[in-house]
């Protein structure tokens, strides 16, 4: 085993340890007690980049954003205090989306820990809830394994955040640098992988009896990278797929299989077909009050079986009949073999007529004078010859956008799903221009989601970060403006928010900017921000009180969605 | 209904936090706690019980349990013959004309005189727990000034050592070892 021996300092031992993970960039944001870490990169710049953010959250989505359209982990980097603290929600969005990121954040010398020293925060136990992992690196010589390990367990299992607090005087202390090349051992993580022979010919007789079977794609397909195995089992037994938000790109927009989105906000036919169906195979998702509705009423009919890496999830949220704890990739080539070839005719007539009461319904299909948030999606969609990299915020847009872009491949959809972390699509999408080159990249965000990170239109000029801005602007919160209309009686109570001239925001940041509110100006204006090398911002002003449909109220069965009434006379049909 | 479980975790700094603080967010009451060294160095050994009553829940504790990093082993003993104990030291008001009486009750009761005061004496039970409830309502009358408990610590019965998988019973998949190479890219 071959070792190297140096004395170096804490910092230094912080760049040479990242540089061995394979770092190449990273997001982050100076202050008093990371000044020893920045001082030693100039010693590291030709290895690795660092790109500086205007607000410590804005670094920890980059970091998601870089390591959820890459695979690769992500790093984010904050000082103590306030620095560290503004990291919670990143990591939080991180946690509830199995996103790998490691973040880094200076503390207060170990002598003064405790006092209540100057931007003194207690961040491990803060972040606790909210991380995979942690360590408190209180010793010089506990660092490079510290390290080692957060870069292991953040990519390993479940994906998840892992957060390193280094106090100042650990940064400047001195040792013999040996970076350990043993292998890692963490005797109470070990990752599960393979299902058991009893479970494998367990699921193959369920699969071989169903009539009514469906495949529920989850965000674990593509952390696994199974996409093609999920495409694989569905062609070979004839199974349709229906996809999580975060599930989306598990199978090809346009396959015949694919039932799209599910849940909430979900097809209908997708939904119609989970609570229809005699068996379903859950892979890689959780089964989260936005995807089930009501518990009781869930899927009534259907066996269930749900393959995760994570043992917390199985029988959590839904009772299923067989639960198998291991990796879905080896779980899938365990399975597929044994998987009989079968037509399903009657199941897949079913699923085509509620396709086509739904194609009757299509906002698409309405002829308005103002803009309607899904035929913007719709046109960036056919602008970008669904090939782009989306990166969508939360809310309405966030909804539009999973319905309305096509996505034929992983990681081309990029959403904070568990959280819901407004404020996530823009820095989201400047990480995703740090891994993503052969594609375009556009943001979908809200008037209000925009306004909650709109700092990070500097990083992003400054990194001239090859991002497209999509701001839908409807004048409101406008999910919560739905909520309020549906349940509230409309009573919308401060949900219409006063934006700035966006466009001049953009002239601001020194980036180009334009105002769409015509149909017809969407795909030019397009042209043009896709003929600028560089971050562009698009304001499409849309109609103010547009709903998304369907909608299953949070707690109601997922069968009974309130839908888009029947658009009648000048639906293209007619 | 109480479930006891048992842990096995890394004897490592703001572990029994990490522990504790997952009770917290899942809102459950621990009913007691007791934690020491077990027979491998570096390793502590947690008795938890808790008074969920959910069973869907309880596995989700022990399941939640495992996840952290530092926890190496867990069993969720509640239906396991089992050794259950706890030390509880009572400290109870004395006088001359009693004190032969209390002496007694402490040998039937099998508790041992710690410590004699002027007006007051100290007895040790190790017992289970129902026996130990009997012995405080015996003594009750004659005046308790304190009372401690340890909390109870549980073993379960026979040769082996329980068969603590990393996971929860029935589960039955493999596990990677820690030290199989991984990629360094997940996809």
């Amino acid at each position: 085993m071959g070792k190297e021996k140096r004395e170096l300092t804490g910092a230094e031992i912080f760049w040479e340890c990242l540089i061995r993970e394979g770092v190449e960039v990273i997001f982050g944001y100076p202050g008093g007690y990371t000044l020893p870490i920045y001082d030693a990169l100039t010693k590291y710049q030709d290895k690795v980049r660092h790109v500086l953010t205007r607000h410590e959250q804005g670094a920890t989505h980059m970091a998601d954003g870089f390591a959820r359209a890459s695979g690769k982990v992500g790093v984010a980097m904050a000082t103590s205090g306030p620095g560290a603290t503004n990291m919670i929600t990143g990591l939080a969005t991180a946690m509830m989306d199995s996103s790998p990121i490691v973040c880094i954040t200076g503390q207060v010398p170990t002598n003064v820990i405790g006092t209540d020293a100057f931007q003194e925060t207690d961040i491990t136990g803060a972040t606790l809830p909210v991380t995979k992992h942690s360590y408190l690196v209180s010793d010089i010589r506990d660092l490079a394994h510290s390290i080692r390990e957060a870069f292991y367990i953040a990519r390993t299992g479940r994906p998840g955040p892992v957060l390193i607090d280094i106090p100042k005087d650990v940064q400047n202390a001195k040792t013999e640098f040996v970076y350990p090349t043993s292998p890692i051992v963490l005797p109470g993580y070990h990752p599960p992988r393979r299902a058991t022979g009893e479970q494998v010919s367990r699921a193959l007789e369920m699969i071989n009896e169903a009539k009514r079977p469906v495949i529920l794609a989850g965000h674990g397909v593509l952390i696994s990278g199974t996409a093609n195995q999920i495409r694989e089992l569905a062609e070979k037994g004839n199974i349709p797929v229906a996809t999580t938000l975060l599930g989306i790109g598990s199978i090809p927009d346009q396959h015949p299989l694919n039932l799209g989105m599910m849940g909430m906000h979900g097809k209908a036919q997708a939904n119609h077909a989970v609570q229809n169906a005699d068996l379903l195979i859950a892979c890689g998702m959780r089964f989260d009050d936005r995807v089930i509705g009501k518990v009781s009423t869930y899927s009534p009919k259907s066996k269930k079986i749900h393959i995760d890496i994570d043992a917390v999830e199985l029988n959590k949220n839904i009772k299923v009949d067989l639960a198998i704890n291991a990796d879905l990739a080896v779980v899938l080539r365990q399975i597929i073999p044994g998987v009989r070839v079968r037509k399903h005719a009657h199941w897949t007539r079913k699923i085509k007529e509620w396709i086509k009461d739904a194609d009757r319904r299509d906002i698409l299909n309405k002829k308005t004078d103002v803009l309607i948030g899904a035929q913007v999606i719709n046109k960036i969609w056919e602008g970008t010859e669904g090939k782009a990299v989306v990166v969508s915020d939360v809310g309405q847009n966030q909804m539009i956008e999973a319905q309305y872009y096509g996505h034929d491949e992983p990681h081309t959809h990029i959403t904070s799903g568990g959280l819901g972390t407004m404020g996530f699509g823009l820095p989201a999408a400047i990480g995703t221009s740090f891994a993503v080159k052969d594609r375009e990249i556009w943001v979908v965000v809200g008037d209000g989601g925009i306004q909650m990170t709109i700092s990070e239109l500097a990083t992003a000029v400054q990194e001239n970060a090859n991002i497209k801005i999509a701001i839908i602007n409807n004048g409101y919160l406008g999910m919560v403006r739905q909520w309020q209309q549906l349940f509230y009686n409309a009573r919308y109570v401060e949900t219409p928010i006063y934006s700035p001239d966006f466009v001049k925001v953009a002239e601001a940041y020194r980036m180009p900017g334009y105002r769409v509110d015509k149909i017809e100006d969407i795909i030019p204006t397009m042209r043009k921000a896709q003929a600028h090398q560089g971050p562009v911002l698009i304001e499409f002003v849309v109609e103010k009180h547009d709903t998304v449909y369907p909608m299953v109220p949070a707690g109601e069965p997922l069968h009974e969605m309130v839908r888009r009434p029947h658009v009648p006379s000048d639906a293209k049909e007619n | 209904m109480q479930h006891t479980i048992i842990a096995l975790v890394e004897d490592k700094p703001g572990v029994l936090n990490r522990i504790v603080s997952l009770f917290r967010r899942r809102n459950y009451n621990i009913k007691s706690l007791a934690v020491g060294p077990c027979e491998t160095p570096g390793v502590s050994r947690l008795t938890i019980v808790t008074d969920e009553n959910d069973s869907i829940r309880q596995n989700l504790v022990c399941n939640n349990l495992l996840k952290l990093i530092n926890v190496i082993e867990v069993e969720d003993v509640t239906n396991v013959p089992t050794v259950i104990r706890e030390n509880v030291l009572i400290k109870v008001q004395v006088n001359a004309q009693n004190r032969e009486e209390l002496k007694n009750i402490a040998k039937e009761r099998n508790a041992r005189i710690v410590d004699e005061g002027e007006r007051s004496m100290i007895l040790e039970v190790t017992e289970s727990v129902g026996k130990i409830q009997a012995t405080i309502d015996v003594l009750r009358p004659y005046g308790i000034l304190e009372i401690v408990r340890s909390g109870k610590i549980a073993i379960t019965r026979g040769d082996d050592r329980p068969e603590i998988k990393n996971g929860v019973a029935g589960r039955g998949t493999e596990s990677s070892r820690a030290t199989e190479q991984v990629n360094n890219y997940l996809y």
